[in-house]
């Protein structure tokens, strides 16, 4: 894929730098309208929780975790579920027209975790995790960075799915049955919520140890000086 | 920044009023009402819900009750008729054994909770589908509307309302039902979630306007849920 560059002359200093364009307006508006969506949902889903928050039988009750109001939006189920039920909406919308873009404009090369990255995962794990060099990139994001953003994008389907078949088991029975049924598709979704906050919190540690100049990629689309087009 | 540039950030801007309280509560409702047109598109009026073996029933003393104000509304069952008006040629008070006439149907199906319980039942009772025939309802109305022994009020959707698996409920476990259940006559509905699912029914209308949709409806759940 062709990549836009600029390169920045300081007049004064006569330096140069190099500016990639990582990141189009669409992916990023897709970025920051999906991950809000999630914020919302995830607030909304831990109150609508909190009407039954239990996985087993009703009758007797056996309450898993009495997660606080505080921590949770939209005051009482009814509100919970206009949130929820408006939010998940906007977070299918950003979903689809980021995959499409991405399927479409051939930009998911960047993104997509393939066969070929498999050999550079262990020595990004060395590295990350184990005080060991850092191996030399040639890509926006290195092996592990895509294996997390495809993993993300697939509990974003997950979710999605799973919250299809809560919300309609009977017009999708079909689903439903899939994940053994309305009661543990409700549990699926559960879980692929955590999966998801790790994600986040992940992305978020990286983006604090990475610096300003990262996270700004995100909001113009341009990366500073990345090290990957430092030959 | 030039104007273009502020356009493309439009969709953050709407995002944003989400925030802002004087915006919240309509969007909200813009929200909701979006999703359930979409609800209501996508319900299939030949697509069955599950139906589930007797071995796959929640026994009956594990059934919920959920009631917004009492178990028992003290239904006075010797003087009980459900009274029907509006839409239909055949007005008036209809007596149970009168609605009995009508061929009986049993179905184990998924009862969903909106709290998120779910539980299987055994229940049967009349296709509302035939009843609405019994009273010569005019089917092209939208609506059709119930009030409860307790003051509970609920609102069917036309298409849900003909739907094969809808029923005027009487039994539960081939067993007529009781009290705290509904008795002697409530709305029994696979294809929709369980607050739309009105017991101690006493009145029935047929309508094309609502004037309040639901109890719970009008204090803001779905209009629709069909599930």
């Amino acid at each position: 894929m062709a990549t836009r560059t600029l390169t920045i002359d300081n007049k004064e200093t006569g330096a140069s730098t190099q500016a990639v364009y990582e990141h189009p307006f669409i992916v990023r508006l897709c970025h920051w309208l999906n991950a809000a969506s999630l914020f919302v949902l995830v607030g909304s889903g831990l109150q609508i929780f909190r009407a039954f928050p239990s996985f087993g039988a009703k009758i007797p009750q056996k309450n898993l975790i009495d997660w606080p109001s505080s921590l949770a939006l939209g005051g009482w189920l009814g509100g919970a579920l206009q949130w929820h039920l408006t939010f998940m909406w906007i977070y299918t919308a950003t979903g689809v027209v980021y995959v499409g873009y991405q399927v479409f404009s051939g930009n998911y090369k960047q993104a997509l975790f393939m066969r070929h990255d498999l050999a550079g995962v262990w020595p990004m794990v060395r590295h990350y995790f184990l005080f060991g060099p850092k191996p030399p990139t040639r890509d926006v994001y290195n092996p592990l960075q895509k294996h997390a953003y495809t993993a993300a994008i697939g509990l974003g389907v997950l979710s999605i799915l799973t919250g299809l078949a809560i919300w309609k088991p009977v017009q999708f029975s079909w689903l439903a049955w899939l994940m053994g049924g309305f009661h543990l598709a409700r549990l699926w979704h559960f879980l692929i919520m955590w999966a998801l906050l790790a994600f986040v919190f992940g992305h978020l540690v990286m983006v604090v140890l990475h610096g300003w100049n990262n996270f700004m990629s995100m909001l113009t689309g341009w990366k500073k000086d990345p090290d990957y087009r430092s030959e | 920044m030039n104007r273009r540039e502020l356009l493309k950030l439009t969709p953050v801007v709407a995002l944003g009023a989400f925030a802002l309280p004087p915006f919240q509560k309509p969007l909200l409702k813009a929200g909701l009402s979006f999703s359930d047109w979409a609800s209501a598109k996508l319900f299939r009026t030949g697509h069955l819900a599950p139906t589930f073996n007797n071995s796959d029933l929640t026994a009956l003393d594990k059934f919920p009750i959920n009631n917004y104000d009492i178990d028992d509304p003290g239904v006075d069952f010797e003087k009980w008729t459900l009274t029907v008006s509006g839409a239909l040629q055949k007005p008036g008070d209809y007596r149970l054994a009168k609605i009995q006439t009508l061929p009986r149907v049993r179905q184990n199906t998924r009862h969903v909770c909106v709290e998120g319980w779910d539980v299987i039942g055994r229940f049967g009772g009349a296709r509302l589908s035939d009843f609405l025939q019994m009273i010569g309802a005019d089917t092209t109305a939208r609506f059709i509307v119930v009030e409860c022994a307790d003051d509970y009020y609920e609102s069917l959707d036309m298409a849900t309302a003909l739907h094969p698996q809808t029923l005027l409920c009487y039994e539960m476990y081939d067993r007529p039902l009781t009290r705290e259940h509904g008795a002697p006559l409530r709305l029994q509905i696979p294809t929709k979630i369980g607050y739309k699912q009105a017991k101690y029914l006493t009145d029935l209308k047929v309508t094309h306007v609502l004037e309040k949709v639901g109890y719970w409806e009008d204090q803001g759940y779905s209009e629709f849920y069909g599930v």
